[in-house]
């Protein structure tokens, strides 16, 4: 389905997509506070994508050293074409050490990978321990968001759940009581527990361990007492040196929750005396898309959903509405380069704001991507007529200064005068919940100049 | 396992590689940020993620303080590897099975050093037996001295030997969730209070 036609309930409901908008926007604000108190933020985004696109450039050389690095640590090394493979040697893994329960921490890879319902066909009980992403597996729905999986829930909605699955009282809505009930629910899985399943942050060539971030500590909760700790990491997830950490530590949490550093940091060198550590290494199509010289720096992403939280559209349309394990801007990019035929609206669902470009710890060049992604589509024969036309539009506005500038001030004008129906009809989809902001008198530039001629150009 | 997926990752991979670019150089001391008092940034921002940090002259004193603090005096079942600071109730290291741990209340753990810019401590495994110590008990203190206080993550990551302990992290705070309409809750999974000891004469 595509994207609008998705999108449509959600924004339909007024008020949830507004509540929904402010969550999210209550966290880009966190982010920026957080971005503004470091005076080098800019330098450390900087170093961040030297970095990332450096390791991509040797990406094979720091595979191997990797490899090498974790056997020496004790760990047995993975790897997997695809989900499907990936999910096939969990399982292998667990039969061998006779697991029956296992809990997992959030991991996006997994979820890309579908490995709970594969496990859970094959007779695993798997528990989510990290809070929204178990109110999600409770209400059998998949997360929304890479970082806040249930940001699209309502506390009451938490409290029916959890009375439904884990006898809370009937109406009860308080946040405190909520995650008290989780606490010890979960406490129980942890504790009976034969293995425990965590994503990895990052990776780290020079020494053969992972970091694994979080703020509840649940993926260290589930892997200090278990004998069997299985990481799954798709393969773009490597640094080449430890210390680079300091560069992405100081980013990661500050991008994607407006925190200093996650509660969490934890480095994993080998297994626990006395009991066993795997690594799965996942392609999953990421050497397809390294081969791309224009959707390359995608793979770049580390995951902190700043991307999302930023997004007008994403905010007033949920996570939901992309249908992908990964939605918002950089879903935009990674899923339709998986499955373009079914995700050929999702480059779309963008007004080319390039906000999201702005934000992204790692100056991934999204709206660019995003831009580029419906040329792809294009190519391939995935677009129907109106958005061709609209594309086409877009590129000559943006190619011709003169036009742009043109363009704006017809707009200004045109949004005074045109009646409603021009600019909020059935062609335009994203005008159905959004009142477009009163036009200003004069454009930015316009002001500018008479700025400056008011003050006899001492700027 | 299949060596012959590996084979092919590899292959994929290098098919059309970027063209290679440089790694940048980050000399720990950077144009990275540093504090005129490192020690306070460091408390004042372990305060704005729910922990408490005490400053004291010795570990005696330190004693007196835990003493105080209400979770400490309730905890039933207590674990300290800090000679003069708190009992143990339970001796970890007759320990073998992790689980034996479930019921711990309070924990009084060591630190190596604190970063002023996140409020984070450094820890590893080869100060205590059973990892999980960090992360089950109801609540925890780390012991950390004073001094040991680095401006930010480059000079962290400058003293540290990565690679070096099966486990080793850095902790900010107790553990929190924010998962249910961004209200903040203490306590998610881990330590529902961190209080960090900064002992002057250790
Ligand atoms: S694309 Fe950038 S902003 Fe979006 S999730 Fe990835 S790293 Fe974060």
């Amino acid at each position: 389905m595509s994207h609008p036609t998705l999108a449509k309930g959600f924004v339909n409901n007024k008020p949830r997509a507004q509540w929904h908008d402010k969550a999210l926007w209550f966290v880009r604000e966190k982010r920026d506070r957080m971005a503004h108190g470091v005076p080098e933020w800019e330098e450390l985004r900087q170093q961040a994508s030297a970095i990332k696109i450096h390791t991509m450039s040797q990406l094979p050389n720091y595979l191997e050293q990797f490899e090498k690095n974790a056997k020496a640590l004790g760990v047995h090394v993975h790897w997997a074409i695809d989900g499907d493979e990936h999910n096939r040697i969990v399982h292998e893994i667990l039969q061998q050490h006779n697991v029956k329960r296992v809990v997992k921490s959030k991991s996006m890879l997994t979820e890309e990978c579908h490995l709970n319902p594969f496990l859970e066909k094959n007779g695993y009980e798997v528990v989510d321990t990290d809070l929204g992403e178990r109110i999600v597996q409770l209400r059998n729905e998949p997360p929304s968001h890479i970082v806040l999986p249930a940001i699209h829930i309502k506390k009451e909605e938490v409290g029916e759940c959890f009375h439904e699955h884990l006898g809370t009282e009937k109406g009860a809505s308080d946040p405190n009581y909520l995650t008290e009930a989780a606490r010890n629910h979960l406490r129980e899985r942890f504790c009976s527990a034969d293995a425990g399943i965590t994503g990895v942050n990052f990776a780290l060539a020079e020494t053969g361990g992972f970091v694994v971030c979080t703020n509840e500590g649940n993926a260290d909760l589930g892997v200090s007492l278990p004998k069997l700790h299985i990481a799954c990491m798709g393969i773009e997830k490597l640094l080449p040196r430890a210390s680079d950490l300091a560069v992405f530590l100081r980013l990661l949490a500050r991008s994607a929750t407006g925190q200093p550093i996650t509660t969490y940091s934890s480095h994993f060198h080998g297994p626990r005396e006395g009991s066993e550590m795997h690594i799965v290494l996942v392609d999953n199509g990421r050497s397809g898309i390294l081969q791309s010289p224009e959707f390359r720096r995608s793979l770049n992403c580390i995951r902190c959903g700043a991307c999302m939280n930023t997004c007008p559209v994403y905010r007033r349309s949920g996570g939901h509405s992309y249908e992908s394990a990964v939605p918002g801007p950089i879903g935009s990019i990674l899923t339709p380069l998986k499955t373009p035929e079914s995700h050929s609206s999702l480059p779309f669902a963008c007004s080319l704001c390039g906000s999201c470009t702005d934000v992204c710890p790692v100056k991934i060049d999204l709206h660019h991507q995003l831009l580029a992604m419906r040329g792809f589509l294009d190519r391939k024969k995935l677009l129907g007529m109106s958005k061709k036309l609209s594309m086409k539009f877009v590129s000559g506005l943006l190619s011709h200064k003169w036009m742009y500038t043109t363009a704006g001030s017809a707009a200004r004008t045109a949004l005074r005068w045109l009646p409603r129906f021009a600019v909020y009809n059935p062609l335009n989809g994203w005008g159905k919940q959004r009142e477009l902001p009163e036009p200003p008198k004069s454009s930015f530039r316009d002001q500018y100049a008479a700025h400056k001629k008011q003050s006899g150009d001492k700027s | 396992m299949s060596s012959s997926s590996r084979e092919t990752i590899f292959t994929n991979l290098r098919a059309a590689l970027p063209e290679s670019s440089p790694l940048p150089d980050l000399p720990p001391s950077g144009p990275w940020q540093t504090f005129d008092d490192p020690f306070a940034r460091f408390c004042e921002v372990l305060g704005t993620v729910g922990g408490d940090c005490q400053r004291v002259a010795t570990i005696a004193e330190a004693n007196d303080q835990l003493a105080k603090i209400e979770p400490y005096q309730a905890a039933k079942v207590k674990v300290s590897v800090v000679d003069g600071l708190g009992d143990s109730t339970i001796d970890i290291n007759a320990i073998e099975d992790p689980h034996d741990l479930e019921n711990v209340d309070y924990a009084v753990l060591r630190g190596h050093f604190g970063v002023a810019e996140n409020g984070a401590i450094w820890v590893t495994d080869d100060t205590l037996k059973h990892r999980v110590l960090y992360f089950v008990p109801q609540h925890i203190s780390l012991v950390i001295p004073a001094s040991q206080i680095v401006n930010n993550m480059h000079e962290a990551y400058d003293r540290i030997e990565v690679g070096k302990h099966a486990f080793a992290g850095f902790i900010s705070g107790p553990s929190k969730t924010a998962d249910i309409e961004q209200s903040l809750v203490i306590g998610a999974h881990g330590a529902r209070s961190l209080t960090v000891f900064a002992v002057d004469e250790l």
